[in-house]
């Protein structure tokens, strides 16, 4: 017999009546490994086709079955997409967390869950809807071995019925979900969000306020995750030469490459592959092998994420002074070793910055929306081209694995530049050249590709100790002088890095500056600082690493700036802090969260109230 | 009238280059290093061969022998990697643009200590090119510590002795994937010159693991890897004889007294028997011999084993004939059609 108290609080009486449209978040706590992903999809990919914006967050830890995981689907009429901290409805499926999950939410939430968990005598200020599922799932799935697997998709119609997401919808997505070729299962498991659905409507009396009402927000848009659209900003950027160490969170911005690279760059009449994709040994490999495909000629990418990065240290070093372009993508997580490799950060963004040793700076875009991970991956390319250095594009978990939707990617209308590179006309024209010479002013040397067929093309690439017609020296003006032009390069590609978004208030008096996937939170509290507090704020969304003369006219119209970091040294502001005089300095407060969960906006609002002192 | 005599006419190879065309700069190593007389032989074979400088990408790593491709080839491009590294910065190179002669220069310290898992994974791979190991046992450049090639009881000149085995660098290539694979001497330049030439004609990976006496660090009594202990050691496997696809090569061969191997370039390579039994088409028995060499105190040189029917790395990534680094956008960015697709799938 439970001897469970009920915990005392406001009586639920004093919710009846309200009404929350279109803006919760639901959480469906489960076990890894036992199919989840695909009723949360579904879920997700429901509402979404009602025209709702929402977003899917999956928190999983680093394990292949067993452990404990969340999907958290946010549903907002707003479009506010970034994490939000409280729970309105939760399907509690894990046993294991099924305590803490309920303990955790606030008065007024929603609760499905498995009957026999009895979690309903937990609390008495939450509106509980138990489930048998395990009694549902026997009838609609004969063969017992795919119980475990189907019984998930049953809350799917069990949810359906509580928040009036409509039934054809949840059928539209299981179809698209499972496509053609595996319809059978896509039968079962419609099966069984039906015995939910029917379960539900018979047996359950809905008492909680959340429900979607058919919108018009997602016409035309897509659900994609940042992997994704990192790769097909790759494949669409015409890289050729691919490689990569599994590592997450990146992994699947290769595999996803791998799979339309497959499908889009083999040709048909030749059966030929216009890519390499190669699966290296190490990071130390991967990177190399990328340098090596650029020195080339080749449009060369590596996927990986810190630890990765860490060990492509030299490499990157070697590529910035011999200036071979490549693209890298660092998808960020959390920690070395075994330490949180499945939650989000923004920790690699001074070590990227100035990778390597010795006096090394390199430039990083940062994308915060599926549409910019593929034009940033599209300018990425171009880049490094350009400026012939490896060029980053930090992305992170958040972006990176979780799904988000977005206008459909818009197709590249500039034709392809592959900076300045000089074929065996130009050097019969020209009558030679000088590979590390400063011909135009902006530091960016001639390069002839090996193979070019001249004897005029050759030159021989090591690191630093080269004058401008690539010969070894070890003269301190030699030195210097090369230093000084890649400074200066460096300083160019100023003008050249994505610009960044602004976002003014009439009469703002504090602003707001944030990177990549900190984005939806900093809009979110934009607007709560503004509707709760009266306070104007504007903000600025940084794109690129150098940053621009944007960034201090921004500081300077504004008397106090805050800085988000999510991480704890706030690396971004101590990024800004290297370049910017000391009464713009003074102006700069840091926001930062390093919990390894994405950022969320109350987070935001309350740290900058509580420094404001409001 | 003049009474000048005519300069003689230069002597070109067959694509009418001088010799100096596969000279490089002058070389800053030391006199009588052998990693100079391996250049020397670089020079020669790629000059006779006539094969297009333009054609060669050099590519090393870190160490004296890393240096050397500065003193070769110098119309070739070159590229000096990171210390046990340049595995990758040819695999990148060679799959960007699959025309290219790869020919990487590295040491023992770089290949077998540093560099072994790059190595063992270029080797996996069969990644066509040509990977020269200067093996000289020792690190020059930070001045004579062991390299992971050194015998065991070999010493250094303060007579601090190694007891750890050496990697048999010919022998970790056979294992695993290298289809051709040969031991030379710097000091024999005929056996290098032929060993060179069909590296260059064969199409996969080559690994030539040459003894290269260091004479600053590792010349004295007491190392396994100098000219002395090489005179006496060097138990040479078979005569080689490389015939280029151009001569004629009518010439009957009585059977039983010299194998043929017809090479992916026309050429040819003729190995004589020297002695003992030995096929070098046969995998384990090259394994064995390297063995058996080794317990008894010899160096063995000579073709160890050459597969010219294997697939390379780059007939496995399925690649066109043309560099796929400098295809036109036309081939390598997707249609609008396609990108709509895609968008389709996604909504």
């Amino acid at each position: 017999m439970s001897t469970l108290e009920v915990s005392p609080a406001e009586p639920l009486s004093a919710h009846a009546g309200r009404s929350v449209v279109n803006d919760f978040s639901l959480q469906v706590a489960t076990v890894n490994g036992s199919g989840s992903q695909t009723a949360n999809s579904v879920l997700m990919r429901a509402i979404f086709q009602m025209g709702i914006p929402v977003s899917g967050k999956n928190m999983f830890p680093s394990n292949i079955a067993g452990l404990p995981t969340w999907f958290t689907i946010r549903a907002s009429k707003y479009g506010y997409v970034g994490r939000r901290k409280e729970i309105d409805f939760l399907v509690a499926m894990n046993p294991e967390t099924a305590r803490e999950d309920v303990m955790k939410l606030e008065a007024g939430a929603a609760v499905v869950y498995d009957e026999p968990l009895k979690l309903s005598q937990l609390r008495g200020d939450l509106h509980f809807y138990p489930v048998p599922f395990d009694k549902l799932v026997g009838p609609v799935c004969p063969d017992a071995k795919l119980r475990k697997l189907v019984r998930n998709m049953i809350y799917d119609g069990v949810v359906a019925w509580l928040l009036s997401i409509e039934m054809e919808e949840v059928h539209r997505a299981l179809v698209k979900q499972f496509g053609k070729r595996k319809a059978k299962a896509a039968e079962l498991n419609w099966g069984a969000a039906q015995a939910g659905f029917d379960y539900a409507s018979k047996t359950l009396t809905k008492a909680d306020p959340c429900r979607v009402e058919r919108m018009n927000a997602t016409a035309g848009k897509i659900i994609v995750d940042g992997n994704a659209a990192c790769a097909l900003g790759a494949m669409f950027a015409g890289v050729t030469v691919v490689t990569w160490y599994p590592i997450t969170p990146s992994s699947s911005l290769v595999e996803t490459l791998i799979g339309y690279m497959r499908r889009f760059r083999v040709e048909p009449e030749t059966g030929k592959a216009t890519y390499a994709i190669v699966q290296a040994e190490d990071e130390l490999a991967s990177i190399g092998m990328a340098l090596g495909a650029g020195w080339a000629g080749a449009r060369s990418m590596t996927a990986t994420a810190g630890p990765g990065l860490s060990l492509m240290s030299e490499f990157i070093g070697l590529g910035y002074y011999a200036e071979v372009p490549a693209v890298i993508y660092d998808v960020e997580r959390v920690g070395p070793s075994t330490g949180l490799p499945t939650r989000t950060q923004q920790g690699d963004l001074l070590m990227t910055a100035f990778l390597s040793h010795g006096d090394t700076k390199h430039p990083m875009f940062f994308p915060c929306s599926m549409e910019e991970c593929f034009t940033m991956s599209i300018e990425a390319f171009e880049f490094a081209e350009r400026f012939q250095t490896p060029v980053f594009i930090l992305t992170d978990l958040d972006l990176g694995m979780n799904n988000w939707m977005s206008d459909p990617f818009p197709y590249p209308e500039k034709p392809m530049n592959r900076g300045k590179v000089l074929t065996a006309e130009d050097l019969d024209r020209l009558g030679g050249f000088a590979r590390y010479l400063d011909v135009d002013g902006d530091g960016v040397g001639y390069r002839t590709l090996p193979g070019t067929n001249h004897t005029k093309a050759g030159y021989f690439t090591r690191g630093s100790g080269h004058n401008e017609n690539a010969q070894y020296t070890e003269r301190e003006d030699d030195y210097i002088n090369n230093m000084d032009r890649l400074a200066h390069k460096f300083e160019v590609m100023r003008s050249h890095v994505p610009e960044p978004a602004e976002e003014t208030r009439a009469g703002a008096r504090i602003g707001i500056i944030a990177i990549g996937s900190s984005d939806y939170a900093a809009r979110e509290s934009c607007d709560q600082l503004q509707a709760e507090y009266g306070v104007a704020v504007s903000y600025l969304r940084l794109r690129a690493y150098p940053f621009t003369k944007h960034l201090e006219e921004f500081i300077r119209r504004h008397d106090r700036v805050y800085v988000i970091d999510q991480n704890r040294d706030a690396q971004l502001l101590m990024l800004m802090r290297m370049e910017l005089e000391p009464d713009l300095i003074a102006r700069l407060r840091s926001v930062r969260y390093y919990g390894g969960m994405p950022i969320d906006a109350r987070t935001i609002t309350d740290t900058i109230v509580k420094q404001e002192g409001k | 009238m003049s009474t000048a005599a005519a300069p003689p006419p230069k002597k070109t190879n067959r694509i009418g280059l001088e010799v100096l065309s596969y000279k490089g700069s002058k070389t800053t190593l030391c006199a009588g290093c052998g990693h100079n007389a391996i250049s020397e032989r670089v020079v020669e074979c790629f000059y006779e061969l006539g094969v297009e400088p333009w054609r060669v990408a050099k590519l090393s790593g870190i160490g004296c022998s890393s240096k050397s491709p500065a003193y070769f080839l110098g119309l070739s491009h070159s590229f000096n990697g990171v210390h046990g590294r340049m595995p990758a910065l040819a695999t990148g190179a060679i799959l960007a643009n699959s025309s290219l002669l790869g020919l990487g220069v590295s040491g023992d310290g770089d290949t077998a200590s540093i560099g072994l898992g790059q190595f063992m994974h270029m080797v996996r791979r069969n990644l066509p090119m040509i990977y020269i190991i200067e093996d000289n046992g020792v690190y020059g450049l930070t001045k004579g510590q062991f390299s992971a090639t050194a015998n065991v009881g070999s010493t250094l000149k303060t007579g601090a002795a190694n007891d750890l085995p050496p990697f048999d660098c010919c022998a970790l290539a056979l294992k695993w994937g290298a289809t051709f694979v040969a031991r030379s001497f710097s000091g024999d330049k005929k056996q290098l010159q032929a060993i060179l030439k069909t590296a260059i004609s064969h199409r996969g990976l080559s690994v030539i693991d040459v003894v290269s006496p260091c004479v600053t660090f590792n010349d004295h009594q007491g190392s396994t890897k100098s000219y002395a202990y090489m005179k006496e050691h060097d138990l040479v496997l078979n005569e080689l004889d490389y015939v280029p696809a151009q001569d004629d090569i009518a010439v009957e061969i009585p059977e039983g007294e010299a194998m043929d191997v017809r090479l992916h370039d026309g050429s040819h390579l003729r190995i004589r028997k020297l002695g003992r039994d030995f096929d070098p088409t046969n995998r384990l028995a090259a394994l064995a011999a390297i063995e058996d060499a080794e317990s008894k105190g010899e160096v063995l040189t000579g073709v160890l084993y050459v597969n010219t029917g294997k697939p390379t790395f780059l007939d496995l990534l399925n690649l066109p004939a043309e560099p796929i680094a400098t295809l036109p956008e036309s081939r390598v960015r997707p249609s609008r059609a396609v990108l709509e697709e895609v968008m389709e799938e996604l909504r």
